[in-house]
């Protein structure tokens, strides 16, 4: 029997010392009612079915697990990628939205909110309010609705009602207090879907056992390929910290398995123009979470910087906080340049063109070394559609040089 | 505390929100000393926050000028040294937990235990929380710790809150963000029903704006607390000491005004 080490969700809420649901009054009645049923329903073989029929016949899961030959070969060593870019709506995010829809719908709720960052998850919300006949309504930074525009054009083709969130810097933290507003002004008849692995307690446990799937697919699927369920590392991407939640959880209790989050360093760790919270990072409280955070002396939340709009949020989920604190998993910073020379690189050598922020899991392999005989799994949390603007104009600025 | 308690024994309290830092950085004291004059019965001061998700936009605007105006809490209980020399009315501080966590709780009590302050309003630091790691702390330093109760607040859970609170209860009128909904959301024998047996009195806040939602929320409560409208008053053009007088005069009649002159 295998040890339960201290990595996940205890009765309080807390990873560690971080997590929590520091909610204002107003939200303590539904943010108690998904936390007295979140376990109880997710159990159900009922919900299980469901849940598992539609990754399975509508999102396209199990995603493949790829042997990435020439980028193996660039580096030496042992890279597959595990592809969630080819989930529908192109991301990891849908995994999560189905889980959530589900829920929402047990708990009898009408109306879903979301926020979103480079508009996947807002996407992917979207979509399954579109399956399921439920109104939906997306917060999405105004910042970030010009940067990733054909995001905003798909959700409204979906449906959804896209809101511009005008206050601060405009980009997730902000879209993100919109619509706990939102909720605060709703409360009988909505559910919030939050995307990420952050907010209140039972979310950031919730949104992880949504979103772990992708490591329980993977051991499956290395044990096909290699012949060993756990690998020599797990490299994900760090915003909030979803993917990397669902793809290092079924590794939390491996000897064997190293984990690698890669934060957006932005224009550089120190430049001011950041999104590096594990390293500009203190504790505080921001949406009712008690976790690692970009503040100021004073506690005003700062504003983060990352070309990847997905990436852009000043804290990390309180798992990860913890994953940090107990250095179970290792954190790496890549510059914006760093992880856009990456996004070209894959395209290039793998004919994939992956999203902006799966380019910085990319790019954190130049920053490691590696044995021949590793075997390392890369989470490719997305497609790049959405930032071929940004790849073009990247890739003119080279050329011109 | 103690002077919070002697107020609360009146009814139709007035209690009026600002955002410390706004207008201008140094309004801060001016505004406490003409609410005074101009018969507000207690005064909540805003600590500003750059994410405050339980408020409207007029909140989220004067607490967004107030940081850019360079306001901190340092700075705010530098502010606040000698308001007992001037300031008898109950002052009480209404802020988000973190910037607190950041100046350290048990230094944030003692700075408020020496300026004066009668109690705390922290909307996001939640009651389990507050009764593990902070109830002792806020005690030893005399300061109330004041809870929100919701429309969504059950009957065991309101007990609780009851227990745990030790001058007033600060009742939200509707399931909203500060400025929002106009008046009372719960019907009168609903709300009856619910207070009736609590420990200590209630005050009722969001959404009341007005002499009408002002005494609407007074039939059911000691008083109520406007902040959203006394913002935009304070906003416009005009002499503070004028802008001020207006609005409170326009909520309660100077027969009714409970006096706090200086003595």
């Amino acid at each position: 029997m295998k040890t339960k080490r201290n990595y996940y969700v205890n009765e309080k809420g807390y990873f560690g010392n971080f997590g929590g649901a520091f909610v204002p009054e107003l939200l303590y009645p539904n943010v108690d009612e998904l936390n007295q049923n979140y376990l109880k329903i997710i159990n159900e073989a009922s919900f299980q079915k469901k849940f598992h029929d539609l990754l399975k016949d509508y999102v396209g899961r199990p995603s493949p697990l790829y042997y990435a030959k020439r980028l193996s070969k660039k580096y030496n060593t042992n890279i597959y990628l595990k592809r969630e870019d080819l989930n529908h709506t192109g991301a990891h995010k849908i995994n999560n939205t189905i889980g959530q829809i589900l829920l929402a719908q047990r708990l009898g709720k009408k109306r879903i909110i979301a926020e979103t960052g480079a508009g996947q998850h807002g996407v992917a919300t979207a979509t399954v309010c579109a399956l399921m006949g439920i109104e939906c309504v997306v917060y999405m930074g105004k910042v970030d609705m010009q940067r990733q525009l054909p995001n905003v054009e798909r959700m409204r083709l979906l449906g959804a009602t896209v809101v511009p969130a005008l206050s601060g810097s405009q980009t997730l933290k902000d879209a993100t207090n919109e619509a706990i507003r939102d909720w605060i002004n709703n409360i009988d008849n909505t559910h919030y879907i939050i995307g990420s692995v952050v907010g209140p307690h039972p979310y950031p446990d919730m949104v992880m056992q949504f979103q772990s799937v992708i490591s329980e697919e993977m051991r499956k699927q290395l044990l096909e390929k290699t012949g060993n369920e756990e690998p020599d590392y797990v490299i994900a991407c760090v915003g909030g910290g979803s993917n990397a939640a669902g793809a290092f959880y079924h590794f939390l209790e491996s000897e064997r398995t190293k984990l690698v989050a890669v934060e957006a360093a932005g224009e550089g760790i120190h430049s001011g123009k950041s999104a590096a919270t594990s390293v500009l990072g203190k504790i505080g409280v921001l949406h009712a979470c008690k976790t690692l955070l970009m503040q100021t002396e004073d506690g005003q939340i700062t504003e983060a910087h990352s070309i990847s709009a997905g990436l852009d949020y000043p804290g990390i989920g309180p798992f990860h906080a913890h994953l940090h604190e107990t250095r179970r998993a290792e954190f790496i910073s890549v510059t914006d340049e760093e992880a856009l020379g990456a996004a070209l690189e894959v395209t290039k050598l793998e004919g994939i063109i992956p999203a902006l922020e799966s380019a910085h899991a990319f790019a954190a392999l130049d920053k490691m070394k590696f044995k021949t005989t590793d075997v390392v799994a890369l989470n490719l949390s997305g497609r790049g559609d959405k930032d071929l603007e940004t790849y073009i104009k990247h890739l003119n600025a080279v050329k011109q040089h | 505390m103690t002077r919070l308690k002697n107020t609360l024994t009146k009814k139709d309290l007035l209690n009026i929100y600002f955002t410390a830092g706004y207008p201008n950085l140094n309004d801060t004291s001016r505004i406490i000393e003409e609410l005074q004059a101009s018969g507000a019965d207690m005064i909540e001061i805003g600590i500003p926050f750059s994410d405050p998700l339980a408020d409207g936009p007029v909140i989220q605007q004067s607490s967004k000028v107030a940081l850019e105006n360079g306001m901190t809490l340092n700075l705010l209980f530098e502010q606040l040294k000698d308001i007992r020399k001037h300031v008898t009315i109950p002052l009480v501080l209404m802020g988000y937990f973190n910037p607190v966590l950041q100046f350290g709780v048990e230094k944030f009590c003692a700075k408020c235990k020496e300026a004066g302050i009668d109690g705390v309003i922290i909307p996001d630091l939640p009651l389990d929380e507050y009764l593990e790691r902070y109830q002792s702390i806020f005690e030893e330093y005399e300061l109330s710790n004041i809870l929100l109760v919701s429309p969504g607040t059950s009957a065991e859970r309101l007990k609780k809150i009851d227990e745990a609170s030790n001058s007033f209860l600060y009742f939200v009128s509707s399931n909203s963000t500060t400025g929002n909904k106009n008046g009372m959301q719960e019907s009168k024998e609903n709300y009856f029903h619910r207070i009736k047996g609590l420990n200590y009195p209630v005050l009722i806040g969001f959404g009341i704006k007005d002499r009408n939602t002002f005494e609407e929320a007074c039939k059911y409560a000691n008083g109520a607390i406007i902040g959203t409208s006394f913002i935009n008053a304070i906003s416009g053009e005009g002499l503070l000491k004028e802008k001020v007088n207006t609005f409170i005069s326009s909520i309660k009649d100077q027969a009714q005004l409970t006096h706090n002159s200086i003595l």
